[in-house]
Parts: C-alpha cells; sequence; structure tokens
C-alpha cells in the first residue's frame, strides 16, 4: 500500500547535553491521520526527542520538516502556530489557575476590536470540550483541588484547544484509570479520522497494538526500526526496544530471606493514603509498582520523615520507633533515595566526597571541626564500591552523567549504614549501563542482609527485580504478589483499579 | 459567614473597619468622612506604587528602586519646573512618567537580557538611582517658592469634592483591576510567576513578562514622583527614602505572595490601605513613631505568617474519600 506523505519529518536530528548525547541522528515520521507509536525504554530519547519537536529544545543538527517545507522551532509558540502540541509526561499546569485559564493559557480568546479577554467565551468552550472528552469538571474550579487523572484530563483538554495537527502523547495513560483510558482511545480516533498525525508514547504493548498504525523505535538515543504495527509482534518489539531479553537485563540473584526488619501497619494520611501494612525483610527486593499519581512516593517519604499529618505504627527490627524528620528516620536506618535526584537527592555544586559525607557530618569531626581527610577516605570506599565514574572524587556532582549521580546518591546513603533502603525510581532517566549497575549493586545490598524497597514504574524493571511486590492504586494497596506469582496482566490490572 | 472571613480580602476590609472604629472610640473626628476622605487621599501614592510593586512580585521578582526611582524623578520633574515654569504642568506629568517608565525598563531589561536576580539588580539601581539625584541637584533642595503654583496646586484642587490626588490612585486601581483581569499580558504574568516552567512549555515568555511588570512599576514609580513633590511642596535627595519597604509591606499584608503567582488588585489596595490607616491613626491616639514603625513591622510579620498558613501545600489529592471532601 503506498505512504501518503508525511505531515512531519525528522532526519539526522542530534542532540547533546553535557556528558550525554541524548538524540543521535534520529528520524521520525508522522503522517496524516495515522498514530505511529513511538518505542523506546526510559533514557532512550523520547522525551529530548518531543521536546525538539515541540520547541522546547532546539536540535544540535539535522532538519525539520512540516508539510514537506524545512521549518525551525524556535519557541514552544512557533510549534504551536504550526498545529503542534503535545501532551507532557508530567503534565505542566498552573495550581493556583482555574481549569479554563489552564485550557487557554497563552493562546486567551479576545475579543477582536478591544483585545479584551474574553471569559465567557473560554468558560463556555473549556466546559464544552471537557465535556466532549467526559471528564467532569467545573472549568472554574482551580486546578489545585483536582485529582491527578483529572488534571491529566485538563492537560488533553488543552492541547484539544488549539487547531491541532500533530498530537503528541507522551506516556498518556500513566495517570488514567480504565475508564478514562477507554476516554482516550476514543479521542485519539476521532484525531485520527480529522486528519490528525499522531505521536504515542508508551510503555504499555497491549496500548500500543490496540491503538497504533505505525511504530518507530528508538534505543540509547538512536533510531532503530520503524514500520508498520500489524507486521510485527510484541516479542519483537521488546527485542528491538532493549537489544536483548529480559532475563540479560535483570540480574536478579537471590539471597537469603530473613527475619522481618521493617513493620509498617496502618499508617496512613488525610489525602494521600491510607490503610498501609506490611513487612519487609531482611535480604528482600519489595518493589511498589503503581500509575503516576498512585501515592507510592509519598507513602515512601512519609516512611522517611518528610511528610506531616502521617499516623500509624512503624516497627524497625520489633522496636516501635516515631518518626518526623528525616534525621529521625536515618537514625532508625531508614534512607531515602529520591526520584527528583537533582532535587532532593544531591549537592550539584558540592564535590563527591562531601556529598558523601553529607549526613556523616557528626561523625567525621574532631572536636567539632570538620575532618576533611577522614571525609574523603569514607566517600572513597563507598564511590569506589559503587564504580563511580569519576576523574577524581574532588569533581562536582553536576559535572556527572546521571548514573553517576545516582551512585552517589546511593554511597551517601549507603555510607550511613542503614537497615532499610528505599530506592524511589532509581534508573529513571539514566543510560543502560549505569542502569545495570543499579540493579547489579541492589543484589548485592541484600545479599548484604539490607532491606530494600523500591519504587518503579517500569513494570519490567520491578518485576526483574522484586521478591515481592505491592500494587498501589489512588492511595491504597490493592494487592500483593509473590515472585512465583508475577504476571504482568493481572500487574496491570490492579494498578489500573481493575 | 465562616466562608466569608475565610476569603483574605473581606478578613482584611473587616479588619480595617474595626481598626478604624477602635480609633473612633479615642478620637470620634477620625471617623468623620472628610478625615476619612484625607486618610485615603494619603495612602494614596501607597497604593499607587503597591500596583506596581504587585505585578513585580507575581513573576516571583521584587523592585527595591521604586522610592529612589521616585526621588530621582521627582528631582527631575521639580528642577525642570523651576528652570522653565512656563511649561505646561501636563508635560512635566509626561516626562516624569515617561523617566520612571525608562528607569523600570533598565532594571527589567537587566532581569530579562541578563538574567541577574532581581534583588540584587534592583539592589544595585536603588544607589544608582538615588545617587543621581544627589549628583543633578548637588545636595540642594527645590522648596515650594521655586515652583510653580500651578505645580504644586494640582494634587490638592478638589474634583467633585475629592483631591485629584485621590483620583489618580482610583483610576490607577480600576487599570490594574482591568488589565490583571481582561488583559493578555495581566494574566500571563500570573501563569509565569505560578508555574515558570508550565508557563515556558505554554508558549510564555517569562523573562519577557518580567520586563513589563518592572517597566509599569517603573512608570507608576515616575508619575508618583511628581505627586510626592508637588503633594508636599519640596524636592530633595532623600524624598520617600526607605518608602520601598512601606510598598513591599503592603503587598504582603494585601496577601501577595513573595513567591510569586498569588495576589489580587483589591488585597493589594487593602493591604496599603491598612498600612495608611495605622499610619494616620497612631498618631492621633498619641502613639509614638516609634511604636509605629514597631506596630507596622509586627503587622507584616503576622500578615506573613498568615501567609504561609493559607498558602502551605496540603499535599497531592489521591484518596478518593479525601478529593470528595474538597468538593
Amino acid at each position: 500500500m503506498p505512504e501518503s506523505h508525511a505531515l512531519f519529518s525528522l532526519r539526522g536530528v542530534s542532540k547533546s547535553f553535557p556528558g550525554v548525547k541524548a538524540l543521535d541522528q534520529v528520524q521520525l515520521d508522522l503522517y496524516p491521520g495515522q498514530v505511529t507509536a513511538l518505542i523506546g525504554e526510559n533514557g532512550a530519547g523520547k522525551s529530548t526527542l518531543v521536546k525538539t519537536m515541540t520547541g522546547i529544545y532546539q536540535p544540535d543538527d539535522g532538519e525539520l520538516r512540516f508539510g514537506g517545507e524545512l521549518i525551525s522551532l524556535d519557541t514552544p509558540e512557533a510549534a504551536r502556530s504550526l498545529g503542534i502540541t503535545a501532551i507532557h509526561q508530567e503534565t505542566v499546569l498552573f495550581d493556583e489557575l482555574s481549569v479554563t485559564e489552564n485550557i487557554f493559557a497563552g493562546h486567551y480568546l479576545t475579543h477582536a476590536r478591544s483585545g479584551r479577554l474574553d471569559w465567557p467565551l473560554m468558560h463556555a468552550r473549556a466546559q464544552q470540550i471537557l465535556q466532549d472528552i467526559e471528564a467532569p469538571v467545573d472549568p472554574k474550579t482551580p486546578l489545585k483541588f483536582l485529582s491527578i487523572g483529572q488534571r491529566h484530563m485538563v492537560a488533553i483538554a488543552r492541547a484539544l484547544s488549539f487547531e491541532a495537527r500533530v498530537v503528541i502523547l507522551d506516556e498518556p495513560t500513566a495517570a488514567l484509570s480504565h475508564h478514562e483510558i477507554e476516554e482516550l482511545y476514543g479521542i485519539v480516533r476521532r484525531l485520527k479520522k480529522a486528519g490528525c498525525a499522531i505521536m504515542f508514547i508508551s510503555h504499555k504493548f497491549d496500548e500500543i497494538f490496540a491503538i497504533a498504525d505505525r511504530y518507530t523505535v528508538f534505543r540509547d538515543g538512536c533510531h532503530v526500526a520503524d514500520g508498520r504495527i500489524d507486521e510485527v509482534d510484541e516479542a519483537q518489539l521488546v527485542t528491538l526496544m532493549v537489544g536483548r531479553t529480559v532475563e540479560q537485563v535483570y540480574p536478579k540473584v537471590n539471597a537469603t530471606i530473613g527475619e522481618p526488619v521493617l513493620q509498617v501497619r496502618n499508617l496512613r494520611h488525610p489525602t494521600e493514603f491510607d490503610a498501609i501494612s506490611f513487612d519487609l525483610h531482611e535480604g528482600e527486593i519489595l518493589g511498589f509498582y503503581g500509575l503516576v499519581g498512585a501515592g507510592r512516593t509519598e507513602l515512601m517519604q512519609a516512611l522517611f520523615g518528610v511528610s506531616k499529618g502521617v499516623q500509624g505504627e512503624v516497627e524497625i527490627g520489633q522496636q516501635a520507633v516515631t518518626i518526623r524528620s528525616p534525621a529521625d528516620a536515618i537514625k532508625a536506618g531508614i534512607v531515602y533515595v529520591p526520584e527528583e535526584r537533582q532535587a532532593q537527592g544531591v549537592v550539584l555544586e558540592l564535590p563527591i566526597y562531601q556529598n558523601i559525607g553529607l549526613p556523616q557530618l557528626s561523625t567525621i569531626n574532631t572536636s567539632g571541626v570538620l575532618n576533611d581527610r577522614a571525609e574523603y577516605a569514607l566517600a572513597d570506599s563507598y564511590a569506589r564500591r559503587l564504580q563511580v565514574k569519576a576523574p577524581d572524587w574532588r569533581e562536582k556532582v553536576g559535572n556527572l552523567s546521571g548514573g553517576n549521580q545516582q551512585k552517589v546518591v546511593i554511597g551517601k546513603w549507603l555510607a550511613t549504614k542503614p537497615k532499610v533502603i528505599i530506592l524511589d525510581e532509581p534508573t529513571k532517566g539514566i543510560d543502560i549501563g549505569s542502569k545495570a549497575a543499579v540493579h547489579a549493586f541492589m543484589c548485592e545490598l541484600v545479599q548484604d542482609g539490607l532491606a530494600v524497597i523500591m519504587v518503579s514504574s517500569e513494570l519490567p524493571e520491578v518485576m526483574g527485580m522484586s521478591d515481592r511486590m505491592i500494587v498501589m492504586h489512588e492511595g491504597l494497596m490493592v494487592s500483593e504478589f509473590k515472585r512465583d506469582e508475577f504476571s504482568a496482566e493481572r500487574i496491570v490490572s490492579a494498578a489500573t483499579g481493575g | 459567614m465562616k466562608t466569608l472571613l475565610q476569603n483574605r480580602e473581606v478578613l482584611l476590609a473587616v479588619l480595617i473597619i474595626v481598626l478604624a472604629l477602635m480609633v473612633g472610640l479615642v478620637m470620634p473626628d477620625f471617623l468623620l468622612p472628610s478625615n476619612l476622605l484625607a486618610v485615603y487621599n494619603d495612602t494614596s501614592i501607597l497604593i499607587i506604587l503597591a500596583l506596581g510593586q504587585m505585578l513585580v512580585i507575581l513573576t516571583r521578582c521584587i523592585d527595591l528602586s521604586v522610592a529612589a526611582n521616585l526621588a530621582l524623578t521627582g528631582m527631575v520633574v521639580a528642577m525642570l519646573n523651576s528652570a522653565y515654569p512656563d511649561v505646561a504642568v501636563p508635560v512635566l506629568v509626561l516626562a516624569g512618567a515617561l523617566l520612571g517608565l525608562i528607569l523600570g525598563m533598565i532594571n527589567g531589561a537587566l532581569v530579562w537580557k541578563l538574567g541577574i536576580p532581581a534583588i540584587v539588580v534592583t539592589l544595585g539601581t536603588m544607589s544608582i538611582y538615588r545617587g543621581i539625584v544627589f549628583l543633578l541637584s548637588d545636595g540642594a533642595w527645590v522648596n515650594a517658592h521655586e515652583m510653580s503654583a500651578a505645580f504644586v496646586s494640582i494634587p490638592r484642587s478638589e474634583l467633585l469634592g475629592i483631591p485629584v490626588l485621590a483620583w489618580v490612585s482610583v483610576i490607577v486601581i480600576v487599570l490594574m483591576a482591568h488589565f490583571t483581569r481582561h488583559r493578555r499580558l495581566g494574566r500571563e504574568i500570573y501563569a509565569a510567576g505560578n508555574n515558570p516552567t508550565a508557563a515556558f512549555y505554554t508558549g510564555i515568555q517569562v523573562g519577557r513578562l518580567q520586563f513589563v511588570a518592572f517597566s509599569i512599576s517603573g512608570l507608576l514609580a515616575g508619575l508618583c514622583g511628581y505627586l510626592w513633590v508637588s503633594r508636599y511642596a519640596v524636592a530633595y535627595v532623600d524624598v520617600a527614602a526607605g518608602f520601598e519597604l512601606q510598598v513591599i509591606a503592603a503587598c504582603v499584608i494585601g496577601g501577595v505572595s513573595i513567591m510569586g503567582g498569588i495576589g489580587t488588585v483589591q488585597g493589594c489596595v487593602l493591604g496599603a490601605l491598612f498600612l495608611g490607616v495605622i499610619n494616620n491613626a497612631l498618631p492621633v491616639i498619641g502613639v509614638s513613631p516609634f511604636w509605629q514603625m514597631a506596630v507596622s513591622g509586627a503587622v507584616i510579620v503576622i500578615a506573613v505568617i498568615a501567609n504561609a498558613k493559607s498558602e502551605r501545600k496540603t499535599g497531592r489529592i489521591i484518596l478518593k474519600k479525601a478529593a470528595l471532601q474538597t468538593h
């Protein structure tokens, strides 16, 4: 069948950041009236590609064509004026503003003559769009009162408020329930009929096969393959995506599982989670899976003493502990490697050794004066063990790659000799090599008798690494699986409230 | 009633009324309409400057140079008037506003194009502008007898029984209310301050809006330069020294979040009026000027605490039952 001409094409596009080549000579074609699935692991360059296509990043090299014409997208405005619109992974919206304003920010509707903003018209239009996508939200509500799923629907409504010709959906289903996903499919089909070119990014193969006409696979910033979706099967796509099979990717080594170290009983928070009870044993990796916004991070932050208003019992080694601050948690032996590495995990301006020494400042001083040499020695042993790649431990952490930064964060916490280590999305946005190192290291940790909690939104990772898995949905624990009961289908169904 | 009191503007208005009534108990004349109008008139300049400052704070910046801008433009228009007494006053007012606009644009350009933090930029320009006043005047005063009669009398002349100065502030309030609600730039200022990343993704140029906010703040400061020197019939180096802090305080008391993105014209005006009532009432009931400063300071701290409480992030709403409760 002869293909129609691509509406939007990229050829030889490259984009580098300090230390990382995010996109390397990639190509992509989007056709009118067709859905192209973009497939790739985290760190494959998908988000960078989306930002390049929407004028947020400018490529270092390569060309973009729209309707055959060579174009350059210097600003998000420029992309939007061509009808290129994206729903971003982290829905970026304005908490303090109303739903209507979130939908129309940047392209307000005005009275033609006076330039005065036409609020009645915008409210009505917003109401109309929200009704079309069956999102029961009052357009005048401030966004901060909406749930995660509702916010996502507002983001979709925003994309639909443009005269869209190219719609990019960047993991749009990550925070949506079953019902909302069905709605979304409906929207996508309508956009197709209207002749839009759609790019659909998802980790979920059932969705890809349900909705896509074409596929493009990226790996480590490179274009690997593309073609018609009915010419491939899931196994072929997985192989293209990871370049090897799952068993090779996750080097799970079983450790001896011992006594419970952490016991949580009926932990609850007024708005974030409720009725959380579980045990964590020595030598165990306990996975927490759920959709984005299911309350996993909030739960982990509560265990680490970050959140206020948490109630319930926590025992460490049969001893009840009260955790009101991260300092309490560290003292009790719980440490937390956060998801937002740069914001919460490391001090970018400080050298490696000072980052590792940071939680230990009380033990590495002599009579109140910091002992720089002791700090360096402490850091040296952990940085070596974690194989941090740097010329010297005096290197600023900001100069390291994402994977090595993550190793520094883990090293910092290991130096405190914890009993429980919580890893929140430990491999988010890091390259495959570092990923494997982090996974191998997790195995080492549990072999040393540590207990690990791993939060991840990547199902293959949770399935590959965990001994046991707890699935959360809307702030509640909905099910628990032992390793031999793991089944992608049942886990996803539990996570989406099925 | 309870929800009405939770609205910060209503609460602030009630506080101002209670405060005025309390002063009225000691000094009944305070509540005479003529005196209340005098209090408003006296607060007009603070209101105008606070509204300009609000725009700047909304974009997550701060303008410390407003009072110095006022002093410089005030001195320039006063010197022009004494040198060329025949030039019509409106022309001078326009010149002052234009000069203020340029001074504001300098602030804005430094913040926008060079990405220097606003507090640093305006701390610098504050000293520069104030220094230029000294260079221009050589430290000399421009006194009432050197100004033309029209120059001094316009703000005091009455229209429908209300001084022109008060009218000017009313006009600025109305224009600003329109700007923040019904103009694209006005709304984008809120978006840019509320979430600069999201604003960028939506195609809103945050830096450009900061420039706009500084420009408007400068323009209003320039306007106030004339109003101030003509009202007090004197121009000298230290005119309005330290007044920028009152201006920022008015914003904060009025609920403008120093973190940007939150604040209303009503709140800002009420914040300025609150300070105006305190400034005018305390001397009347015999409180010493030293206590006045302490009281204003205490009010600011209390306002900041109140803001922090109401703005505290409640966290995400994930649980269904919690989501239901908020609606």
